[in-house]
């Protein structure tokens, strides 16, 4: 199997401010992600989630246990640049990831800063902004767009590094349902070009588009399936205070009351489907 | 205490390239008690709206008659309003700033001229009244509370205040699926208690329908929907051609529906879609 990350053994502790207390962020989390793939991670606020994600480009280096972005030690500081190019980052707040006041200048910013020849960069950027859909608005203003639009900015910037694997922080907690979907579309669409993509999302409806489901509570993986094996294990993850989808929920209760719906069925169209061939 | 919002316009950037009617003849009434719920696309004017229910903007034209008074006369004192309009906006605790939980919540109350002794006994109302327990609490930096923590400590500034109108902008955005749910209870909790006016402002349609006495439909800077959750969100097409959606057990019977089943128009929560596939399926 070949994989584009590898996690061995990671452990991440820092030193709280108030107390000086150590805490135990991730501990002992050993995944590999394959290349290509769509992988959701789910868990509650201070699970270490983000804390993972910021490992895997280097933000943060590993207490114990080592990481690999594509055969590269992230501790490696001289393949840095290799590492952040290979795997970008999109994170939650778009106001905060835009930098230029014009939507293209904005996605030049980082094939400019790895040294990309002018007339390459122009392609890029063209490029990546037709990739998000937003090629029409290359000329205006970011604040001038909506929060949907702002976010495939953010994206079509890291696009425009060509990385081999896209890490999304809870890239629509912040979106209205319209924007929300705009956004899945489009990490849906980079997933088929070839993409390897790590979402990180509190929409279980969003995890159920995955591939692969990690779900990480108090620093370490607790689960790790297909959405329809992880989800089935539903009454865990409501112990782990974590919802279910909707259908999920329903299909339990109603296998209770004898009408036989089967437990693989996680999103609100197999539900359809399903109900409408059983009458 | 009823609100009462008449013929209410607003332009932005008025004379500019880029002057836009972001209210356009707005008006309805709030009665005493209600909770309500405000959705529409990003865009569509419902925070333009809520800045101007607490005097952060002022209308182009049109009047927000709260009580008796209204608040878009200029002889209204700015301060008078805030008082009776607490407004929560979207992500409170990056407002955080104080030393301690306990300064933070009491950085309002002080400013309206209250005693020390009403001050604390406000401050320790309000941080029980979010769900945090005061003694254990206030003496902490509120910058190293977990993030849905910190969202109650800024919510308890506003409700120190004692408004008699409370506003939240998105006020479970970004949190978890039990912080979220904690945060709604806390909502539920402070409107019993108080009685007044809530207004929440949402995405998230579940929520709304839950919650709401009164839903408020806003599109492109017209009210364009006022009515119970009900009778607002058994107009899925209606919905949908606004770039809204419904709360997912709704959707669920929409889809169902759109198939040809004969399932009830007017399902709201899980419960009822489960009773609803129950009789179906059955």
């Amino acid at each position: 199997m070949d994989n584009i990350i590898k996690i061995e053994n990671l452990i991440f502790e820092y030193k709280r401010d108030e107390d000086q207390e150590v805490i135990r962020a991730v501990d002992n989390v050993s995944l590999e992600i394959q290349r290509g793939s769509f992988t959701a991670i789910i868990g509650r606020n201070g699970s270490g989630k983000s804390t993972l994600a910021k490992n895997l480009n280097a933000l943060l280096l590993p207490t114990g246990g080592a990481v690999y972005v594509d055969g590269y030690n992230t501790r490696d500081e001289s393949a840095l640049w290799e590492i952040r190019q290979r795997a970008g980052m999109v994170f939650q707040n778009p106001d905060n990831q835009l930098v230029s006041s014009i939507v293209e200048d904005d996605v030049a910013f980082g094939p400019e800063n790895l040294g990309v020849e002018p007339a390459e960069i122009r392609f890029r950027v063209d490029e990546a902004l037709h990739s998000v859909g937003m090629f029409e608005e290359r000329k205006k203003a970011p604040h001038l767009l909506s929060g949907g639009q702002k976010q495939r900015v953010a994206i079509a910037g890291v696009v425009a590094m060509r990385p081999k694997c896209i890490i999304l922080d809870e890239p629509t907690a912040m979106l209205d349902p319209k924007g929300r979907e705009e956004v899945m579309e489009i990490i849906q669409k980079l997933h088929e070009e070839g993409i390897t993509i790590l979402l990180i999302t509190h929409f279980m409806e969003e995890a159920a588009r995955a591939e692969r489901v990690i779900i990480m509570n108090k620093g370490a993986v607790v689960m790790d399936g297909t959405p329809k094996q992880v989800f089935a294990r539903n009454q865990e993850i409501r112990a782990l205070s974590l919802d279910v989808p909707l259908p999920v929920e329903l299909g339990e209760r109603l296998r209770r009351e004898g009408v036989g719906i089967p437990e693989g069925i996680i999103t609100a169209e197999e539900m359809v489907t399903f109900i409408c061939q059983y009458k | 205490m009823s609100i009462q919002v008449k013929n209410l316009t607003h332009i932005y950037s008025e004379g500019m390239p880029y002057e836009s009617v972001s209210l356009n003849d707005v008006s309805f009434t709030l009665e005493d008690g209600e909770f309500v719920g405000i959705i529409g696309h990003t865009g569509s004017g419902k925070s333009t709206l809520v800045q101007h229910l607490n005097g952060l903007l002022k209308p182009k034209s049109g009047s927000i008659i709260i009580g008796d008074e209204d608040i878009t006369n200029d002889k209204v004192l700015m301060r008078d309003i805030r008082r009776k309009i607490g407004l929560v906006f979207q992500y409170p605790e990056y407002q955080l700033f104080e030393e301690t939980v306990h300064k933070d919540v009491a950085f309002g109350p002080t400013n309206l001229g209250l005693s020390k002794e009403e001050t604390d006994l406000r401050v320790s109302e309000a941080i029980e009244l979010v769900g945090l327990d005061y003694q254990e609490i206030k003496d902490r930096s509120p910058f190293e509370l977990s993030g849905g923590q910190k969202r109650r400590v800024a919510i308890a500034g506003v409700i120190a205040m004692k408004p008699e109108v409370l506003i939240l902008d998105e006020p479970t955005a970004g949190l978890d699926p039990k912080a979220h749910k904690d945060v709604l209870e806390m909502i539920k909790k402070i409107h019993g208690a108080r009685k007044s006016i809530t207004i929440l402002v949402s995405h998230n349609m579940n929520d709304i329908a839950n919650l709401s006495d009164k839903v408020l439909v806003m599109d492109k800077g017209t009210l364009s929907m006022e009515g119970t959750p009900r009778q607002v969100f058994a107009e899925a097409e209606k919905l949908e051609s606004m770039g809204l959606a419904l709360p997912p057990a709704a959707e669920l019977m929409n889809m169902l529906r759109k198939r040809g089943l004969d399932v009830r128009q007017d399902i709201l929560t899980k419960e009822e879609a489960f009773q609803e596939l129950l009789r179906l399926l059955k």
